[in-house]
Protein backbone atom coordinates (compact mmCIF):
# COMPACT_ATOMS: atom_id res chain seq x y z
CA UNK A 1 0.00 0.00 0.00
CA UNK A 2 1.50 3.34 -0.99
CA UNK A 3 1.37 6.54 1.11
CA UNK A 4 -1.50 8.10 -0.84
CA UNK A 5 -3.54 4.92 -0.76
CA UNK A 6 -3.14 4.53 3.00
CA UNK A 7 -3.80 8.23 3.67
CA UNK A 8 -7.00 8.14 1.63
CA UNK A 9 -8.07 4.93 3.34
CA UNK A 10 -7.35 6.31 6.80
CA UNK A 11 -8.86 9.78 6.33
CA UNK A 12 -11.79 9.01 4.03
CA UNK A 13 -12.25 5.24 4.12
CA UNK A 14 -11.18 4.80 0.50
CA UNK A 15 -11.02 1.29 -0.95
CA UNK A 16 -10.27 -0.60 -4.13
CA UNK A 17 -7.09 1.32 -5.07
CA UNK A 18 -5.92 0.13 -8.47
CA UNK A 19 -2.74 1.10 -10.30
CA UNK A 20 -3.67 1.00 -13.97
CA UNK A 21 -0.31 2.42 -15.09
CA UNK A 22 2.62 3.94 -13.22
CA UNK A 23 1.08 7.34 -13.96
CA UNK A 24 -2.60 6.43 -13.45
CA UNK A 25 -4.53 4.98 -10.50
CA UNK A 26 -8.15 4.77 -9.45
CA UNK A 27 -9.87 4.55 -6.08
CA UNK A 28 -13.38 4.31 -4.63
CA UNK A 29 -14.90 6.54 -1.95
CA UNK A 30 -18.22 6.95 -0.19
CA UNK A 31 -20.20 9.68 -1.93
CA UNK A 32 -20.61 11.60 1.35
CA UNK A 33 -16.83 11.84 1.71
CA UNK A 34 -15.93 12.52 -1.91
CA UNK A 35 -16.17 16.32 -1.83
CA UNK A 36 -13.82 16.55 1.15
CA UNK A 37 -11.45 13.97 -0.27
CA UNK A 38 -11.25 15.90 -3.55
CA UNK A 39 -10.56 19.13 -1.62
CA UNK A 40 -7.83 17.36 0.36
CA UNK A 41 -6.28 15.87 -2.76
CA UNK A 42 -6.26 19.29 -4.37
CA UNK A 43 -4.99 21.33 -1.41
CA UNK A 44 -2.64 18.88 0.30
CA UNK A 45 -1.57 16.33 -2.27
CA UNK A 46 -1.01 18.50 -5.34
CA UNK A 47 -3.85 17.08 -7.48
CA UNK A 48 -4.81 20.59 -8.49
CA UNK A 49 -5.94 19.91 -12.05
CA UNK A 50 -9.42 18.53 -12.68
CA UNK A 51 -9.18 16.82 -16.06
CA UNK A 52 -12.88 15.99 -16.25
CA UNK A 53 -15.86 14.65 -14.34
CA UNK A 54 -18.45 12.26 -15.67
CA UNK A 55 -20.77 9.42 -14.71
CA UNK A 56 -21.30 5.78 -15.60
CA UNK A 57 -24.77 4.26 -15.42
CA UNK A 58 -24.30 0.95 -13.61
CA UNK A 59 -27.94 0.01 -13.95
CA UNK A 60 -27.33 -3.58 -12.86
CA UNK A 61 -26.29 -2.36 -9.41
CA UNK A 62 -28.86 0.47 -9.47
CA UNK A 63 -26.14 3.11 -9.02
CA UNK A 64 -24.49 5.88 -10.96
CA UNK A 65 -20.73 5.77 -10.58
CA UNK A 66 -19.36 9.31 -10.59
CA UNK A 67 -15.84 9.72 -11.90
CA UNK A 68 -13.51 12.61 -11.12
CA UNK A 69 -10.11 12.54 -12.81
CA UNK A 70 -7.43 14.67 -11.16
CA UNK A 71 -3.84 15.29 -12.13
CA UNK A 72 -0.77 16.13 -10.10
CA UNK A 73 1.48 17.80 -12.65
CA UNK A 74 4.53 17.82 -10.38
CA UNK A 75 4.37 14.07 -9.71
CA UNK A 76 3.11 13.43 -13.24
CA UNK A 77 0.34 11.24 -11.87
CA UNK A 78 -3.41 11.08 -12.49
CA UNK A 79 -5.98 9.74 -10.07
CA UNK A 80 -9.50 8.64 -10.96
CA UNK A 81 -11.81 9.03 -7.96
CA UNK A 82 -15.05 7.04 -8.08
CA UNK A 83 -18.12 7.11 -5.91
CA UNK A 84 -21.50 5.43 -6.26
CA UNK A 85 -24.79 7.23 -5.78
CA UNK A 86 -28.27 5.78 -5.64
CA UNK A 87 -29.77 5.61 -9.11
CA UNK A 88 -33.26 6.09 -7.69
CA UNK A 89 -32.31 9.32 -5.91
CA UNK A 90 -29.37 10.74 -7.88
CA UNK A 91 -28.02 13.59 -5.75
CA UNK A 92 -24.42 14.58 -5.24
CA UNK A 93 -22.47 17.35 -3.50
CA UNK A 94 -21.39 20.06 -5.91
CA UNK A 95 -17.69 20.73 -6.41
CA UNK A 96 -18.17 24.05 -8.23
CA UNK A 97 -16.35 25.88 -5.44
CA UNK A 98 -13.30 23.64 -5.84
CA UNK A 99 -12.82 24.06 -9.60
CA UNK A 100 -14.07 26.92 -11.73
CA UNK A 101 -15.16 24.71 -14.63
CA UNK A 102 -16.81 21.97 -12.53
CA UNK A 103 -20.28 23.49 -12.82
CA UNK A 104 -20.28 22.75 -16.56
CA UNK A 105 -19.58 19.05 -15.98
CA UNK A 106 -22.33 18.99 -13.36
CA UNK A 107 -24.76 20.74 -15.70
CA UNK A 108 -23.94 18.11 -18.30
CA UNK A 109 -24.48 15.24 -15.83
CA UNK A 110 -27.83 16.74 -14.81
CA UNK A 111 -28.94 16.86 -18.43
CA UNK A 112 -27.46 13.59 -19.63
CA UNK A 113 -27.94 11.36 -16.56
CA UNK A 114 -30.47 13.24 -14.43
CA UNK A 115 -28.02 13.58 -11.53
CA UNK A 116 -28.67 16.69 -9.46
CA UNK A 117 -26.00 18.84 -7.85
CA UNK A 118 -27.90 21.24 -5.57
CA UNK A 119 -26.33 24.69 -5.48
CA UNK A 120 -24.31 24.24 -8.66
CA UNK A 121 -24.67 27.34 -10.88
CA UNK A 122 -27.05 27.02 -13.83
CA UNK A 123 -27.38 23.29 -13.20
CA UNK A 124 -30.98 23.28 -14.43
CA UNK A 125 -30.26 25.13 -17.66
CA UNK A 126 -30.15 23.21 -20.93
CA UNK A 127 -26.65 22.34 -22.02
CA UNK A 128 -26.51 20.63 -25.41
CA UNK A 129 -30.03 19.19 -25.67
CA UNK A 130 -32.09 22.27 -26.41
CA UNK A 131 -35.80 21.60 -26.07
CA UNK A 132 -35.24 18.00 -24.95
CA UNK A 133 -38.39 16.52 -23.45
CA UNK A 134 -37.33 12.90 -23.05
CA UNK A 135 -35.61 11.04 -20.23
CA UNK A 136 -31.87 11.66 -19.65
CA UNK A 137 -30.31 10.27 -22.78
CA UNK A 138 -27.16 8.73 -21.33
CA UNK A 139 -29.06 6.38 -19.04
CA UNK A 140 -28.72 2.78 -20.10
CA UNK A 141 -32.46 2.22 -20.12
CA UNK A 142 -33.10 5.12 -22.51
CA UNK A 143 -34.41 3.53 -25.68
CA UNK A 144 -33.30 5.95 -28.37
CA UNK A 145 -35.20 4.18 -31.16
CA UNK A 146 -38.48 4.15 -29.26
CA UNK A 147 -37.98 7.81 -28.31
CA UNK A 148 -37.21 8.73 -31.88
CA UNK A 149 -40.25 6.86 -33.21
CA UNK A 150 -42.51 8.52 -30.67
CA UNK A 151 -41.09 12.02 -31.05
CA UNK A 152 -40.22 12.54 -34.68
CA UNK A 153 -42.46 12.02 -37.68
CA UNK A 154 -41.33 9.86 -40.57
CA UNK A 155 -40.72 11.94 -43.70
CA UNK A 156 -43.00 10.81 -46.51
CA UNK A 157 -41.42 9.31 -49.58
CA UNK A 158 -38.66 7.37 -47.82
CA UNK A 159 -38.27 3.68 -48.49
CA UNK A 160 -36.65 1.34 -46.05
CA UNK A 161 -34.95 -1.83 -47.23
CA UNK A 162 -33.74 -4.79 -45.29
CA UNK A 163 -29.96 -4.27 -45.69
CA UNK A 164 -29.10 -7.93 -46.26
CA UNK A 165 -31.85 -8.55 -48.82
CA UNK A 166 -31.21 -5.24 -50.58
CA UNK A 167 -27.47 -5.77 -50.97
CA UNK A 168 -28.01 -9.33 -52.10
CA UNK A 169 -30.36 -8.08 -54.80
CA UNK A 170 -27.95 -5.32 -55.81
CA UNK A 171 -24.80 -7.41 -55.93
CA UNK A 172 -26.04 -10.88 -56.82
CA UNK A 173 -29.37 -10.43 -58.67
CA UNK A 174 -29.21 -13.89 -60.14
CA UNK A 175 -29.10 -15.51 -56.69
CA UNK A 176 -31.67 -13.13 -55.22
CA UNK A 177 -34.20 -14.06 -57.82
CA UNK B 1 -20.64 14.93 7.50
CA UNK B 2 -18.91 18.10 8.70
CA UNK B 3 -17.09 19.85 5.87
CA UNK B 4 -13.36 20.28 6.14
CA UNK B 5 -12.11 23.74 5.34
CA UNK B 6 -11.02 23.89 1.72
CA UNK B 7 -9.81 26.78 -0.33
CA UNK B 8 -12.83 27.74 -2.40
CA UNK B 9 -13.04 29.48 -5.73
CA UNK B 10 -15.87 32.00 -5.71
CA UNK B 11 -18.03 31.74 -8.81
CA UNK B 12 -17.42 34.49 -11.34
CA UNK B 13 -19.78 37.33 -10.63
CA UNK B 14 -22.36 37.90 -13.31
CA UNK B 15 -23.84 41.26 -14.14
CA UNK B 16 -27.54 40.32 -14.39
CA UNK B 17 -28.36 43.68 -15.98
CA UNK B 18 -31.93 44.92 -16.01
CA UNK B 19 -32.81 44.53 -19.67
CA UNK B 20 -36.10 46.40 -19.27
CA UNK B 21 -34.20 49.69 -18.87
CA UNK B 22 -33.39 49.71 -22.56
CA UNK B 23 -29.79 50.55 -21.70
CA UNK B 24 -28.43 47.18 -22.76
CA UNK B 25 -28.30 45.39 -26.05
CA UNK B 26 -28.64 41.61 -26.23
CA UNK B 27 -27.08 40.02 -29.28
CA UNK B 28 -26.13 36.58 -30.48
CA UNK B 29 -22.75 35.95 -32.02
CA UNK B 30 -23.12 32.66 -33.85
CA UNK B 31 -23.88 29.92 -34.66
CA UNK B 32 -23.42 31.22 -38.20
CA UNK B 33 -20.95 34.04 -37.83
CA UNK B 34 -17.43 34.56 -39.15
CA UNK B 35 -16.30 35.56 -35.66
CA UNK B 36 -17.18 32.31 -33.97
CA UNK B 37 -15.22 29.09 -33.90
CA UNK B 38 -17.46 26.44 -35.39
CA UNK B 39 -21.09 25.77 -34.59
CA UNK B 40 -21.57 27.49 -31.27
CA UNK B 41 -22.87 30.83 -30.21
CA UNK B 42 -22.33 33.49 -27.60
CA UNK B 43 -25.22 35.38 -26.05
CA UNK B 44 -23.75 38.77 -25.33
CA UNK B 45 -25.17 41.64 -23.34
CA UNK B 46 -23.50 44.93 -24.14
CA UNK B 47 -23.54 48.28 -22.41
CA UNK B 48 -22.52 50.60 -25.19
CA UNK B 49 -19.73 48.69 -26.90
CA UNK B 50 -18.58 46.90 -23.75
CA UNK B 51 -19.72 43.35 -23.06
CA UNK B 52 -21.13 43.03 -19.54
CA UNK B 53 -22.29 39.43 -19.73
CA UNK B 54 -21.59 36.43 -21.92
CA UNK B 55 -23.11 32.97 -22.10
CA UNK B 56 -21.72 30.19 -24.27
CA UNK B 57 -24.37 28.13 -26.00
CA UNK B 58 -23.45 24.78 -27.48
CA UNK B 59 -25.42 21.86 -28.84
CA UNK B 60 -25.72 22.79 -32.51
CA UNK B 61 -23.38 19.95 -33.40
CA UNK B 62 -24.39 17.39 -30.80
CA UNK B 63 -24.61 13.97 -32.41
CA UNK B 64 -24.58 11.78 -29.33
CA UNK B 65 -21.18 10.21 -30.02
CA UNK B 66 -20.70 8.91 -26.50
CA UNK B 67 -24.14 7.29 -26.53
CA UNK B 68 -23.60 5.83 -30.00
CA UNK B 69 -20.27 4.34 -28.96
CA UNK B 70 -21.93 2.28 -26.25
CA UNK B 71 -23.94 0.46 -28.90
CA UNK B 72 -21.26 -0.28 -31.44
CA UNK B 73 -18.47 -2.82 -31.54
CA UNK B 74 -15.07 -1.55 -30.42
CA UNK B 75 -13.80 -1.23 -33.98
CA UNK B 76 -17.02 0.25 -35.34
CA UNK B 77 -16.38 3.37 -33.29
CA UNK B 78 -13.40 4.53 -35.36
CA UNK B 79 -15.52 6.33 -37.97
CA UNK B 80 -17.20 8.11 -35.06
CA UNK B 81 -14.28 9.19 -32.88
CA UNK B 82 -12.45 11.08 -35.60
CA UNK B 83 -15.48 13.33 -36.04
CA UNK B 84 -15.38 14.60 -32.48
CA UNK B 85 -12.74 17.25 -33.29
CA UNK B 86 -13.19 17.97 -36.98
CA UNK B 87 -10.00 19.91 -37.80
CA UNK B 88 -7.91 17.58 -35.65
CA UNK B 89 -9.28 14.05 -35.81
CA UNK B 90 -6.08 12.06 -35.31
CA UNK B 91 -5.85 12.77 -31.59
CA UNK B 92 -9.20 11.07 -31.10
CA UNK B 93 -7.98 8.04 -33.02
CA UNK B 94 -4.76 7.91 -31.01
CA UNK B 95 -6.44 8.22 -27.59
CA UNK B 96 -9.18 5.70 -28.38
CA UNK B 97 -6.84 3.18 -30.03
CA UNK B 98 -4.30 3.44 -27.22
CA UNK B 99 -7.00 2.98 -24.58
CA UNK B 100 -8.19 -0.19 -26.33
CA UNK B 101 -4.63 -1.49 -26.65
CA UNK B 102 -3.96 -0.82 -22.98
CA UNK B 103 -7.10 -2.64 -21.84
CA UNK B 104 -6.54 -5.52 -24.26
CA UNK B 105 -2.79 -5.79 -23.57
CA UNK B 106 -1.70 -5.13 -27.15
CA UNK B 107 1.74 -3.74 -28.00
CA UNK B 108 2.34 -1.91 -31.25
CA UNK B 109 5.36 -2.28 -33.56
CA UNK B 110 8.19 0.29 -33.45
CA UNK B 111 7.39 1.61 -36.89
CA UNK B 112 3.78 2.26 -35.86
CA UNK B 113 5.04 4.29 -32.88
CA UNK B 114 6.88 6.59 -35.28
CA UNK B 115 4.09 6.74 -37.84
CA UNK B 116 1.62 7.69 -35.12
CA UNK B 117 3.95 10.43 -33.87
CA UNK B 118 4.35 11.63 -37.45
CA UNK B 119 0.60 11.66 -38.02
CA UNK B 120 -0.10 13.60 -34.80
CA UNK B 121 2.56 16.23 -35.51
CA UNK B 122 1.40 16.70 -39.09
CA UNK B 123 -2.12 17.10 -37.75
CA UNK B 124 -0.89 19.67 -35.24
CA UNK B 125 0.63 21.70 -38.06
CA UNK B 126 -2.57 21.51 -40.15
CA UNK B 127 -4.72 22.52 -37.21
CA UNK B 128 -2.51 25.48 -36.29
CA UNK B 129 -2.54 26.63 -39.92
CA UNK B 130 -6.31 26.68 -39.83
CA UNK B 131 -6.30 28.48 -36.48
CA UNK B 132 -3.89 31.24 -37.53
CA UNK B 133 -6.12 32.08 -40.47
CA UNK B 134 -9.04 32.48 -38.08
CA UNK B 135 -7.00 34.55 -35.65
CA UNK B 136 -5.77 36.89 -38.37
CA UNK B 137 -9.23 37.08 -39.95
CA UNK B 138 -10.81 38.06 -36.63
CA UNK B 139 -8.62 41.17 -36.68
CA UNK B 140 -9.25 41.98 -40.34
CA UNK B 141 -6.26 40.23 -41.94
CA UNK B 142 -8.16 38.16 -44.47
CA UNK B 143 -5.13 37.69 -46.69
CA UNK B 144 -3.31 35.70 -44.05
CA UNK B 145 -6.29 33.37 -43.78
CA UNK B 146 -6.02 32.71 -47.53
CA UNK B 147 -2.31 31.95 -47.23
CA UNK B 148 -2.65 29.66 -44.24
CA UNK B 149 -5.66 27.76 -45.60
CA UNK B 150 -3.67 27.15 -48.80
CA UNK B 151 -0.77 25.82 -46.71
CA UNK B 152 -3.18 23.63 -44.79
CA UNK B 153 -4.45 22.23 -48.06
CA UNK B 154 -0.90 21.19 -48.98
CA UNK B 155 -0.73 19.36 -45.65
CA UNK B 156 -4.11 17.75 -46.32
CA UNK B 157 -2.70 16.56 -49.66
CA UNK B 158 -0.05 14.72 -47.64
CA UNK B 159 -2.70 13.12 -45.47
CA UNK B 160 -4.56 12.03 -48.57
CA UNK B 161 -1.39 10.44 -49.90
CA UNK B 162 -0.68 8.66 -46.60
CA UNK B 163 -4.18 7.65 -45.52
CA UNK B 164 -6.54 8.13 -48.45
CA UNK B 165 -8.54 10.75 -46.54
CA UNK B 166 -8.06 14.51 -46.34
CA UNK B 167 -10.08 15.40 -43.23
CA UNK B 168 -10.94 12.14 -41.48
CA UNK B 169 -8.11 9.67 -41.71
CA UNK B 170 -8.95 6.68 -39.53
CA UNK B 171 -5.25 5.96 -39.84
CA UNK B 172 -4.42 5.15 -36.23
CA UNK B 173 -6.14 1.90 -35.35
CA UNK B 174 -5.55 -0.69 -32.62
CA UNK B 175 -2.36 -2.61 -33.24
CA UNK B 176 -0.63 0.17 -35.17
CA UNK B 177 -1.61 2.20 -38.22
CA UNK B 178 -3.67 1.35 -41.28
CA UNK B 179 -1.04 1.66 -43.98
CA UNK B 180 2.65 1.88 -44.72
CA UNK B 181 4.62 4.85 -46.04
CA UNK B 182 3.90 5.40 -49.76
CA UNK B 183 6.88 5.51 -52.10
CA UNK B 184 8.44 8.97 -52.29
CA UNK B 185 6.10 10.25 -49.57
CA UNK B 186 8.73 11.70 -47.25
CA UNK B 187 10.24 13.75 -50.06
CA UNK B 188 6.79 15.26 -50.65
CA UNK B 189 6.57 16.00 -46.92
CA UNK B 190 9.94 17.73 -46.88
CA UNK B 191 8.95 19.84 -49.89
CA UNK B 192 5.70 20.91 -48.25
CA UNK B 193 7.43 21.68 -44.95
CA UNK B 194 9.84 23.96 -46.77
CA UNK B 195 6.95 25.82 -48.43
CA UNK B 196 5.01 26.11 -45.16
CA UNK B 197 8.08 27.32 -43.29
CA UNK B 198 8.65 30.05 -45.86
CA UNK B 199 5.00 31.05 -45.59
CA UNK B 200 5.21 31.18 -41.80
CA UNK B 201 8.11 33.63 -42.14
CA UNK B 202 5.82 35.85 -44.23
CA UNK B 203 2.98 35.50 -41.75
CA UNK B 204 5.30 36.39 -38.89
CA UNK B 205 6.38 39.52 -40.72
CA UNK B 206 2.94 40.65 -41.85
CA UNK B 207 0.87 39.69 -38.82
CA UNK B 208 3.07 39.91 -35.76
CA UNK B 209 4.74 43.18 -36.70
CA UNK B 210 1.47 44.77 -37.73
CA UNK B 211 0.61 47.74 -35.51
CA UNK B 212 -3.15 47.09 -35.62
CA UNK B 213 -2.81 43.44 -34.63
CA UNK B 214 -0.44 44.32 -31.81
CA UNK B 215 -2.64 47.13 -30.58
CA UNK B 216 -5.76 44.98 -30.49
CA UNK B 217 -4.30 41.67 -29.32
CA UNK B 218 -1.91 42.89 -26.64
CA UNK B 219 -3.64 42.87 -23.29
CA UNK B 220 -6.74 41.18 -24.73
CA UNK B 221 -8.06 38.17 -22.80
CA UNK B 222 -5.42 38.14 -20.08
CA UNK B 223 -5.46 34.83 -18.20
CA UNK B 224 -3.92 35.13 -14.72
CA UNK B 225 -1.57 32.21 -13.92
CA UNK B 226 -3.66 31.27 -10.87
CA UNK B 227 -6.60 30.47 -13.19
CA UNK B 228 -4.70 27.63 -14.86
CA UNK B 229 -5.46 25.09 -12.14
CA UNK B 230 -8.68 26.73 -11.03
CA UNK B 231 -10.22 26.33 -14.48
CA UNK B 232 -8.31 23.32 -15.82
CA UNK B 233 -6.67 25.39 -18.56
CA UNK B 234 -4.14 23.46 -20.66
CA UNK B 235 -2.05 23.72 -23.81
CA UNK B 236 -0.85 27.02 -25.30
CA UNK B 237 -3.43 28.92 -23.21
CA UNK B 238 -1.61 27.71 -20.09
CA UNK B 239 1.92 27.88 -21.49
CA UNK B 240 1.40 31.52 -22.54
CA UNK B 241 0.88 32.25 -18.83
CA UNK B 242 4.31 30.78 -18.09
CA UNK B 243 3.07 27.38 -16.91
CA UNK B 244 5.44 24.58 -17.93
CA UNK B 245 2.99 21.88 -19.01
CA UNK B 246 3.03 19.88 -22.19
CA UNK B 247 1.81 16.29 -22.16
CA UNK B 248 4.33 15.41 -24.88
CA UNK B 249 6.96 16.04 -22.22
CA UNK B 250 4.98 15.12 -19.10
CA UNK B 251 3.58 11.80 -20.32
CA UNK B 252 6.37 11.00 -22.73
CA UNK B 253 4.13 9.00 -25.04
CA UNK B 254 4.97 7.59 -28.47
CA UNK B 255 8.38 8.72 -29.82
CA UNK B 256 8.36 12.15 -28.15
CA UNK B 257 10.97 11.27 -25.48
CA UNK B 258 13.43 10.54 -28.30
CA UNK B 259 12.85 13.84 -30.08
CA UNK B 260 14.78 17.01 -29.40
CA UNK B 261 12.41 19.83 -28.48
CA UNK B 262 11.91 22.32 -25.68
CA UNK B 263 8.67 23.38 -24.13
CA UNK B 264 7.73 26.85 -25.36
CA UNK B 265 6.27 29.18 -22.78
CA UNK B 266 5.35 32.85 -22.56
CA UNK B 267 4.73 35.34 -19.80
CA UNK B 268 2.18 37.93 -20.84
CA UNK B 269 -0.76 35.52 -21.17
CA UNK B 270 -2.78 37.69 -23.54
CA UNK B 271 -4.10 37.06 -27.06
CA UNK B 272 -0.88 38.30 -28.68
CA UNK B 273 1.30 36.06 -26.52
CA UNK B 274 -0.86 33.03 -27.22
CA UNK B 275 -0.72 33.72 -30.96
CA UNK B 276 3.06 34.15 -30.88
CA UNK B 277 3.46 30.95 -28.88
CA UNK B 278 1.36 28.98 -31.36
CA UNK B 279 3.41 30.36 -34.24
CA UNK B 280 6.57 29.13 -32.51
CA UNK B 281 4.92 25.74 -31.95
CA UNK B 282 4.25 25.54 -35.69
CA UNK B 283 7.96 25.99 -36.37
CA UNK B 284 8.57 23.39 -33.67
CA UNK B 285 6.20 20.92 -35.35
CA UNK B 286 8.12 21.36 -38.62
CA UNK B 287 11.35 20.61 -36.77
CA UNK B 288 9.80 17.55 -35.10
CA UNK B 289 8.49 16.24 -38.42
CA UNK B 290 11.96 16.50 -39.95
CA UNK B 291 13.45 14.66 -36.97
CA UNK B 292 10.79 11.95 -37.22
CA UNK B 293 11.54 11.43 -40.91
CA UNK B 294 15.26 11.14 -40.12
CA UNK B 295 14.84 8.74 -37.22
CA UNK B 296 11.90 6.60 -38.31
CA UNK B 297 12.65 2.98 -39.18
CA UNK B 298 11.92 2.63 -42.87
CA UNK B 299 11.43 -1.13 -42.72
CA UNK B 300 9.42 -3.41 -40.49
CA UNK B 301 5.75 -4.01 -39.88
CA UNK B 302 3.39 -1.12 -39.23
CA UNK B 303 0.56 -3.09 -37.64
CA UNK B 304 0.38 -6.06 -35.30
CA UNK B 305 -2.11 -8.88 -35.37
CA UNK B 306 -5.56 -8.14 -33.98
CA UNK B 307 -8.41 -10.42 -32.96
CA UNK B 308 -11.37 -10.63 -35.33
CA UNK B 309 -12.99 -7.19 -34.87
CA UNK B 310 -16.48 -8.66 -35.18
CA UNK B 311 -15.94 -10.90 -32.16
CA UNK B 312 -13.44 -8.79 -30.23
CA UNK B 313 -14.16 -8.67 -26.51
CA UNK B 314 -11.95 -6.45 -24.37
CA UNK B 315 -11.27 -7.49 -20.75
CA UNK B 316 -13.14 -5.51 -18.09
CA UNK B 317 -11.32 -2.43 -16.86
CA UNK B 318 -11.00 1.29 -17.26
CA UNK B 319 -8.32 3.70 -18.39
CA UNK B 320 -7.76 7.31 -19.28
CA UNK B 321 -5.44 8.08 -22.18
CA UNK B 322 -4.47 11.68 -22.88
CA UNK B 323 -2.36 13.47 -25.46
CA UNK B 324 -1.25 17.04 -26.10
CA UNK B 325 -3.30 18.37 -28.98
CA UNK B 326 -3.03 21.92 -30.32
CA UNK B 327 -5.47 23.16 -27.69
CA UNK B 328 -4.16 21.23 -24.70
CA UNK B 329 -5.10 18.03 -22.91
CA UNK B 330 -7.18 15.74 -25.09
CA UNK B 331 -8.25 12.52 -23.47
CA UNK B 332 -10.44 9.46 -23.74
CA UNK B 333 -11.82 7.74 -20.65
CA UNK B 334 -12.82 4.23 -21.66
CA UNK B 335 -14.61 1.63 -19.55
CA UNK B 336 -15.02 -1.98 -20.62
CA UNK B 337 -17.32 -4.48 -18.94
CA UNK B 338 -15.69 -7.36 -20.79
CA UNK B 339 -18.14 -7.33 -23.69
CA UNK B 340 -17.77 -6.53 -27.38
CA UNK B 341 -18.85 -2.90 -26.90
CA UNK B 342 -17.63 -0.08 -24.66
CA UNK B 343 -19.50 0.34 -21.42
CA UNK B 344 -18.69 4.05 -21.35
CA UNK B 345 -16.52 6.38 -23.38
CA UNK B 346 -16.07 9.96 -22.17
CA UNK B 347 -14.09 12.47 -24.18
CA UNK B 348 -12.13 15.22 -22.49
CA UNK B 349 -11.62 18.10 -24.90
CA UNK B 350 -9.77 21.23 -23.85
CA UNK B 351 -12.50 23.43 -25.37
CA UNK B 352 -14.84 22.27 -22.63
CA UNK B 353 -13.33 24.67 -20.16
CA UNK B 354 -11.73 27.17 -22.56
CA UNK B 355 -14.91 27.94 -24.53
CA UNK B 356 -17.36 27.90 -21.65
CA UNK B 357 -16.05 28.86 -18.21
CA UNK B 358 -12.96 30.76 -19.35
CA UNK B 359 -14.58 32.50 -22.34
CA UNK B 360 -17.61 33.61 -20.34
CA UNK B 361 -15.36 35.15 -17.73
CA UNK B 362 -12.88 36.78 -20.11
CA UNK B 363 -15.61 38.29 -22.29
CA UNK B 364 -16.92 40.54 -19.54
CA UNK B 365 -15.46 43.99 -19.92
CA UNK B 366 -14.20 43.29 -23.43
CA UNK B 367 -15.02 45.58 -26.33
CA UNK B 368 -17.59 43.90 -28.53
CA UNK B 369 -15.38 44.24 -31.60
CA UNK B 370 -12.70 42.12 -29.90
CA UNK B 371 -14.95 39.21 -28.92
CA UNK B 372 -14.17 37.30 -32.12
CA UNK B 373 -10.42 37.82 -31.66
CA UNK B 374 -10.67 36.73 -28.04
CA UNK B 375 -12.69 33.63 -28.91
CA UNK B 376 -10.20 32.51 -31.56
CA UNK B 377 -7.26 33.27 -29.26
CA UNK B 378 -8.56 30.54 -26.92
CA UNK B 379 -8.59 28.11 -29.89
CA UNK B 380 -11.75 26.13 -29.32
CA UNK B 381 -13.67 23.45 -31.23
CA UNK B 382 -17.34 23.02 -30.23
CA UNK B 383 -17.78 19.34 -31.24
CA UNK B 384 -15.46 18.20 -28.46
CA UNK B 385 -17.70 20.00 -25.94
CA UNK B 386 -20.89 18.39 -27.19
CA UNK B 387 -19.70 14.93 -28.23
Amino acid sequence: MNDMESALAERYGAWNWHDQRPDLASVFLESSKTHDALAWLRDSEGYRHLSFATAIDNIERNVFTLTYTLRNHEKRHSLIVHCDIDRGKPLMDSIHLLWGQAWTYQREMKEWFGIDFPGSPRVDEEFVLEGWAGPPMMRRDFDSLAYSDATYAERPGRVTHDPAAHMKAELYPEVAE
Amino acid sequence: MKREKAHIIPPAERAHPDLSTGKYLVMWQGPQHPGITGNMSLRLIADGDTVVDCETHVGYLHRGFEKLMERRLWMQNFPLVCRIAVPEPDFNEYCYATALEELAGIRIPEKAVWLRTFSLELMRLASFLMWIGGQAGAFGHGTIAQWSVTMRDYVLDLFEELTGGRIYHMYIIPGGVRGDIPQGFFQHVLDVLKTVEKNLDDIELVMFHNAIFKLRAEGLGYIPPEWIDQYGITGPNARAAGVQRDLRKDLGYLAYPRLDFKMITGTKSDAYERAKLRLLEMYQSISLLRQIIDMMPKDGIFRGKLPNPLYWKIPAGETYVAAECTRGEYGFYVVSDGSDKPRRVAVRGPSYTHAVSVMERLARGTNIADIAGLMVSLHTYPPEIER
